[in-house]
């Protein structure tokens, strides 16, 4: 991978870090489907969760809100690069073995 | 980036489109499935054979942006609030169908790990939230760019097509919702849309910033994005 490649990768993570920081002070309205639900009054039709592992973004465990709101999007930051990444390098190393590359570049 | 300083309550318990279990009913939650993992299978196929060496690295960086612009709740009128879904801006960076395995990964991820969302219902969240804006907001996007050149078309392009795609999400969620005897649609349908004609327009004016922006850093990027074809709008210029 190039290096205009890896700026790419660090600039956007970084991006989508700054952006988990403003977490905390994102509006608490209910937003559309949840204040449709409380409006035409359906909302007493949602079940729980049959399990927790982070619920309403907030990591459990850890007394500041916002530090506990903060630290459930940078887990959830990492999980779903490591998805995106982890399946587009899965898509290349399967094609390579393939033999199927149309991008002799690859690599 | 679009929010207001006021300490957060817990989050919602049914952010956004993120429908939660029992508002639909299981048919609807089978064929949710049933078209989700075709497109799925059928996603992993082209990206496989098809993805341009651009698209690759950018995937990752766009499951992260999307998760954490989802967190961020903008407030519109009417005490309510709305977040991006992101499915127009992959799709126009990467191309629908790495678009689609970008939005499954971020909506899977909410629904099994952050309970945003629920488990039975995450079939229809994906087709709502990442497949529909997906293929939706690129042809849009397509359409436009290839009738206006240049940033006007794109500009145009992406915030059309983004708006447009949230609006039809909340058309399809309610049909879901009505189709599951939630909600009838003459009720829940205006409803939506009313919300959601505003959340759009947030949807669209950070979809337009994000694209102006890596066209600005990287116009590369968007040029050979789903590594086929070239959009190049510059050359009918």
């Amino acid at each position: 991978m190039s290096k205009g490649w890896l700026g790419i990768i660090v600039v956007g993570l970084g991006i989508a870090v700054i952006v988990a920081l403003f977490s905390p002070w994102a509006s608490s309205h209910p937003d559309g489907l949840e204040k449709v639900a409380e409006d035409k009054e359906f909302i007493g039709e949602a079940e729980d969760a049959p399990y927790e592992i982070i619920p309403d973004y907030t990591f459990p465990g850890v007394e500041n809100e916002k530090v506990a709101t903060i630290l459930s999007g940078l887990v959830g930051i990492v999980i779903v690069a490591a998805l995106g990444f982890g399946f587009a390098f899965l898509m290349k190393a399967t094609r390579r073995r393939n033999g199927g590359s149309h991008n002799p570049g690859a690599g | 980036m679009l929010y207001i300083p006021i300490p957060a309550r817990e989050i919602p318990d049914v952010p956004g489109l993120h429908i939660p279990d029992g508002f639909v009913s299981l048919p609807v939650s089978l064929i949710g499935w049933a078209i989700t993992i075709a497109v799925i299978a059928l996603a992993v196929k082209k990206t496989n054979t098809e993805m341009g060496e651009k698209a690759a690295p950018l995937m990752g960086v766009l499951a992260a942006f999307i998760f954490a612009g989802q967190m961020i709740n903008f407030p519109v009128a009417g005490g309510t609030s709305g977040h991006l879904l992101g499915g127009t801006l992959a799709a126009i960076l990467v191309g629908p169908w790495a678009a689609v395995i970008v939005m499954t990964a971020v909506v899977g991820v909410q629904a099994l790990i952050f309970q945003d969302g629920g488990l039975v219902v995450l079939g229809t969240n994906i087709l709502n939230m990442g497949i529909l804006t997906a293929f939706l907001g690129y042809g849009i996007f397509r359409a436009v760019t290839g009738v206006i050149a240049g940033p006007t078309g794109r500009l145009a392009g992406s915030f059309s097509g983004a708006w447009l795609t949230v609006m039809a999400a909340a058309t399809l969620t309610s049909v879901q919702l009505a189709l599951s005897g939630t909600s009838a649609l003459d009720v829940a349908l205006p409803a939506m849309l009313g919300v959601h004609a505003l959340i759009g327009v947030g949807e669209g004016l950070i979809t337009a910033a994000a694209i102006a922006l890596v066209v600005a850093a990287r116009p590369d990027l968007i040029e050979r994005s789903d590594g086929s074809r070239t959009m190049s709008p510059e050359v009918s210029a």
